[in-house]
């Protein structure tokens, strides 16, 4: 160690030429860019593969029609039907980047169906249901953080308590029975439309929308991250992590309670047993298949859209195939596998150097 | 007389580093071989290598004259190697006579004989004066009984070869002598064994023979008997200091203006299983070191600074004012920054960018809502990667791919970047290559030129020494003595730390 100080003029032959710097600032912006674009080929691909299938199987898959107001068509179906896992999945993507896990989103789309669907029986003012409904998925989700961040419960364990219990909660708000209401505005959420298109629709892509700015153009989403890849560093930079994870669980709750209504108000009624059953495996799945990391770190709610609506296209494309329904999920996990073995670097190196071998095999 | 294990020239890279570095290590059958080192100084990865948990990059591992290859610690095993690693690697939900025969069971027709097993488990630990119920889980007895048993384990699995790692670091004064009783049986037993230690009385207690590493080299192999403490001690910290305290421009006289300006002061303060009863006082624009073994305290300085520990008693304030410090924001608000001593966990946010990892304590400081935009985070970021000559192509590379003195200058960067009053470094050049290292050195210096306070904690003397005005002593985290002027030379230093 004695020569530490010597070299301290010795430490200019470490520093990269003028010349080099001005080449590597030109490649800073370039790697930054594909870097980003990279990400978005394969889970787009496969949404692309999979609607090219449909069109094999259906020439008339792309084809939408405009009537009575509104657009008719296979491609608005899949869009509709996907917005309340779409909907889990923001704010699943937000959950999963913290390093945690929701699994509550489907009971408290229960709980949420089950409080609105008993206001709108009384004289309580629609608005108002929405505006309760609303704070009744984020008290859950501050529950569920709580838990996580101050108590240190594992995020599985902290939100499968309220996975259990939800769905009795629910179950007790209805006492034990199908709850029906006719609200022509409540009912509106889940199968109105406003310029041409389905109201669910407007929903997800306005709280895409909403949260996009949020995380993104404020520094959270950057909080998330970094107290996904290490807690303990972000700490030590003055970032309060238990904050950064009872906000995120907050807008699962959110987004859970949207996605509640739109079931509820689609049926208009509350079922406390089916109301969003295992919707949260799929939201879990689409983030899953917008490339995000169950271990935390970065996420993109683009992506975790674009999941979902390749879980929606699955089966519509199950369905039009006119395949036997019991094949339905089987074919759904084996797609889903081949899509996340796409995704990996990782496999996509090890099948190159298989063709690279077998190439050599044949000369 | 033949060493029953003898390593030669064996050399270990980690990618970006050089663990070991040509070392030698011998043990003579019969003895008690103490490997001594700061943190970093590679006894783990040299452990490691002896006992095929890493492989070496280059080398030999000679066993009666035959040269061995490792792939697995079970290999090793099988040769009459066992290790106590310093982390209880036992099973806590299995019973206590379980964990020490877990893999050779004593065995009737073929099944477990559990009977056997509770006499054999009560014999050998009767050995360790443990009177406990073997039957019971592991979990419910203490840490150090729990190290006892793994030690305990070790011993009944060893034929030749007996490494201890870091064995003591949880026993109270009794259990450590029962369990050099039980080390001076085997020695008579003629089993060899290697021992891993920071107390250095215990090494002179029970060693017969040394060797000390230092930055992956081999310092040398001393007899312990003709090692005098002192002598120890410049070993494993650093020699040929005397030259080198003359090389450094000479800091008693720089910022003497600043003197009576104290930035941030500490005046008697305790922390639970911390420091105690500590007064120090970083006058503004100076660099003060701190100094001492591992454990001594000097990291429990920076954390009680950075509200990472709570004060028990005494205050630390800032320019008079008292300063409440319960989370790290709390200290960055106030001006404080701390470069923390584990660069991968507590340091660097490993996926993220250099852009990022360098804004994210400033953006955290500034709070969430106002958001440093791309270009201005790209300014900041491409100000810094050039002042601190940051080896890299892009500032969107991950940190985790840049080598650990490039990551050390980011982290620095990423502090600089909040202009605090007070910058504490936690051994801010520790595992880094010889070349960053010095350019991490004259950055230090620069900074201090520029004004700010620093706080420098270091295991590498010479280094402190070049540049703190001040160099504060601590050994069982309580202040021994304050260094300035005339008495600021390592070999001073090195003294308060081994004879307080």
């Amino acid at each position: 160690m004695k020569d530490s100080i010597q070299t301290v003029s010795a430490g200019a032959d470490h520093k990269l030429s003028e010349q080099d710097l001005a080449e590597a600032k030109a490649a800073r912006y370039q790697a930054g860019k594909s870097n980003s674009v990279g990400r978005y080929i394969w889970p787009v691909c496969a949404l692309a593969l999979l609607l090219a299938v449909n069109l094999l199987l259906d020439a008339s898959f792309f084809s939408i029609s405009y009537q009575d107001g509104r657009f008719y068509g296979s491609l608005i179906d899949i869009l509709n039907r996907s917005a309340p896992v779409a909907l889990l999945a923001i704010g699943m993507s937000l959950v999963i980047a913290t390093g945690g896990i929701d699994l509550s989103v489907g009971a408290v789309m229960a709980i949420v169906g089950a409080v609105c669907a008993n206001l709108l029986i009384t004289d309580i003012s629609v608005f108002a249901v929405i505006i309760i409904g609303l704070s009744t998925g984020i008290l859950a989700g501050v529950i569920n953080g709580a838990l996580v961040s101050y108590l240190s419960i594992q995020p599985i364990v902290a939100t499968l308590l309220l996975m259990v219990a939800g769905r009795g909660v629910a179950q007790l708000i209805n006492q034990g029975q199908i709850v029906t209401f006719q609200n022509d505005t409540f009912s509106a959420i889940g199968v109105g439309n406003w310029l041409g298109l389905p109201m669910p629709v407007w929903l997800v892509i306005a709280t895409l929308l909403f949260c996009q700015l949020l995380v993104r153009r404020t520094a959270l989403g950057l909080f998330i991250e970094a107290v996904g890849c290490n807690a303990s560093a972000s700490r030590y930079m003055g970032i309060n992590d238990r904050h950064v994870k009872l906000f995120a669980y907050a807008m699962a709750g959110l987004c859970a309670a949207m996605a509640g209504m739109i079931a509820t108000a689609d049926i208009q009624g509350s079922d406390a047993n089916n109301a969003g059953l295992w919707l949260e495996l799929d939201a879990i799945l689409a983030v899953v298949i917008g490339g995000a990391a169950l271990t935390g770190g970065r996420f993109s709610l683009a992506l975790s859209i674009i999941g979902a609506l390749i879980i929606q296209t699955l089966a519509t494309t199950i369905i039009v195939s006119g395949l036997p329904a019991k094949f339905n999920l089987l074919i759904k996990a084996i797609v889903i596998l081949v899509v996340l073995l796409l995704q990996s670097e990782k496999f996509r190196n090890q099948c190159k150097q298989l063709l690279r071998i077998s190439a050599r095999g044949d000369v | 007389m033949q060493p029953v294990l003898e390593l030669k020239h064996i050399s270990k890279r980690y990618p970006g580093v050089k663990a070991l570095e040509n070392v030698d290590f011998r043990i003579f059958a019969g003895e008690v071989h103490a490997l001594l080192g700061e943190n970093g100084a590679g006894k783990s990865t040299l452990v490691k290598v002896m006992t095929g948990a890493e492989s070496k990059t280059a080398g030999e591992i000679i066993i009666d004259n035959v040269a061995h290859e490792f792939a697995t610690p079970i290999a090793a095993q099988k040769m009459g190697i066992s290790t106590v690693y310093q982390e209880v690697n036992l099973l806590p939900n299995l019973s206590v006579a379980h964990n020490l025969f877990l893999g050779h069971e004593p065995k009737r027709y073929g099944l477990i004989d559990h009977k056997a097993m509770t006499t054999q488990a009560e014999q050998l630990l009767s050995r360790f004066k443990l009177d406990i119920d073997v039957n019971a889980d592991l979990a419910k007895y203490s840490v150090a009984v729990q190290q006892l048993v793994a030690i305990a384990r070790g011993v009944a699995m060893s034929a030749q070869v007996l490494v201890l790692d870091e064995p003591t670091a949880s026993l109270d004064a009794e259990e450590v002598q029962t369990l050099f009783a039980v080390m001076e049986q085997l020695r008579s037993q003629g089993v060899a064994i290697v021992f891993i230690t920071h107390f250095l009385d215990q090494v002179y207690q029970i060693s017969d023979r040394i060797t000390v590493l230092r930055n992956g080299k081999q310092v040398g192999e001393y007899l312990t008997a003709e090692l005098p403490q002192t002598k120890l001690v410049e070993a494993m910290l650093g020699k040929e200091l005397q030259q080198l305290t003359a090389r450094r421009s000479n800091p008693d006289d720089k910022h003497m203006a600043g003197d009576d300006e104290n930035a941030v002061t500490f005046s008697n303060v305790s922390a639970k299983g911390s420091i105690q009863e500590f007064d120090l006082e970083v006058p503004k624009g100076q660099a003060i070191g701190l100094a001492g073994l591992l454990g001594s305290g000097r990291t429990e300085v920076c954390n009680a600074l950075f509200g990472i520990d709570t004060l028990s008693s005494g205050s630390i304030s800032l320019g008079g004012k008292v300063l409440q410090l319960s989370q790290p924001s709390d200290a960055i608000h106030a001006g404080i920054a701390l470069c923390p001593e584990d660069r991968k966990t507590d340091g660097i946010i490993a996926p993220l960018s250099i852009r990022e990892n360098i804004i994210l304590a400033l953006q955290a400081k500034l709070g969430w809502w106002r958001y440093l935009s791309k270009t201005k985070q790209q300014t900041l970021a491409d100000f810094y990667i050039d002042k601190l000559q940051i080896a890299t192509p892009d500032a969107d590379k991950p940190i985790g791919q840049l080598s650990g003195g490039n990551q050390q200058k980011v982290i620095l960067a990423r502090w600089l970047a909040v202009e605090p009053t007070l910058l504490a470094l936690d051994e801010p050049t520790r595992g880094i290559d010889i070349g960053a290292h010095a350019e991490i050195l004259a950055l230090i210096k620069s900074l201090c030129d520029e004004g700010m306070s620093l706080l420098v904690t270091s295991s590498e003397l010479e280094e402190l020494v070049a540049f703190a005005n001040k160099v504060v002593v601590l050994r069982d985290r309580k202040k021994v003595t304050e260094l300035k002027g005339q008495q600021l030379t390592s070999q001073h230093v090195m003294q308060a730390i081994a004879e307080g």
